[in-house]
């Protein structure tokens, strides 16, 4: 870290001053399913990224010494930012599918509104951890398939429904994380569904 | 290949903080930071960059990406700004106008926010 003189101009766009409510979406998946495409494609900023040092407990605890072995790990993640309007700010983040991640994920979860879990159809198997933990922690989310160009398999979403064991009330949507209209429709089907639930609560006695 | 931020160097992070390592969790990745005073002489480089920053509200998690620094380190710097009264924080859904709206009025403006993207 330099002097703090003469800074570069800055290239930030800086909220409004009236912003005073930070919400919080998480996208997750496997490595290279387009998670930060997906941020990029809609964020008003160009995606950063930053990182969590965590500090665990290591889990395989060795008995005969009786001593908890610390670790250190430092996770990155990216995310990108919505102006929803004078008030409200919306974030998005990148987080790592692997279950290795999972103390990331305890951390971000909370407080957000809900997750957007991104599949590739050529690596399902990806998406088994991050959902299990979704349902674990009763984070809302929903299934966007990312269909590449050569995804030449072409499951209909039942399939995938069916494959990665999702429950009909999970909404499901096929998109092109490239594409800001796609990305958009995403979010709002992550939206109305969280919308449905709330409306079943407020009018459940 | 995304260039990982710089932590390489765990002995300068030690002294950005004076050697703490954690930090409350008052400040949420979300949390807005505003500042209320400019910075003053003296004061440590890093404080003087998040008072710059957050002339306009400013994340938790932007500040740490700008600094490049861990949230957790960012977590202590800005709870030092905050305990000397330099910055304010306007927390998730803390604040009026939005604590008191039901969940679904609150979704709605998001998808309305959502829709005119």
């Amino acid at each position: 870290m330099g002097s703090a003189t003469s800074e570069p101009p800055s290239q930030r766009t800086p909220l409004t001053d009236t912003a005073e409510t930070g919400l919080k979406i998480v996208v997750v998946g496997g490595f290279g399913v387009g998670k930060t495409t997906l941020v990029r494609a809609v964020s008003e900023i160009r995606p950063l990224n930053t990182e969590e040092v965590m500090t665990q407990a290591g889990q395989g605890v060795d008995e005969t010494v009786g001593v908890e072995r610390k670790t250190t790990t430092t996770v990155a993640f990216d995310f990108g930012r919505i102006s929803l309007n004078h008030r409200m700010v919306l974030y998005l983040f990148g987080a790592p599918g692997q279950e290795r991640f999972w103390f990331l994920w305890d951390r971000l979860f909370s407080g957000t509104l809900g997750a957007v879990v991104l599949v590739d159809t050529r690596r399902m198997e990806d998406s088994w951890y991050a959902i299990d933990r979704l349902e674990h922690h009763k984070t809302p989310f929903v299934v966007a398939v990312n269909r590449f160009d050569d995804d030449t398999n072409r499951f209909s979403l039942e399939e995938i429904r069916k494959a990665l064991a999702l429950g009909e009330h999970v909404p499901m949507i096929d998109c092109d994380a490239r594409l800001r209209s796609s990305g958009k429709e995403v979010l709002i089907t992550l939206v109305d569904h969280l919308y449905s639930m709330a409306l079943s609560q407020e009018s459940t006695p | 290949m995304r260039k990982p931020v710089d932590v390489g160097d765990p002995d300068r992070l030690y002294m950005v903080t004076g050697g703490r390592s954690t930090a409350d969790d008052s400040f949420d990745l979300v949390t807005l930071i505003v500042s209320e005073n400019e910075p003053s002489a003296g004061m440590q480089s890093e404080h003087v960059r998040i008072l710059e920053l957050c002339r306009h509200p400013t994340a938790l998690v932007e500040i740490s990406a700008e600094l490049k620094l861990p949230v957790t380190v960012t977590r202590i710097l800005v709870g030092d700004l905050h305990d000397m009264g330099k910055v304010s924080a306007r927390h998730p859904r803390a604040a009026e106008s939005v604590a008191s709206l039901p969940e679904t009025a609150l979704l709605q403006e998001v998808l309305d926010g959502l829709r005119n993207l």
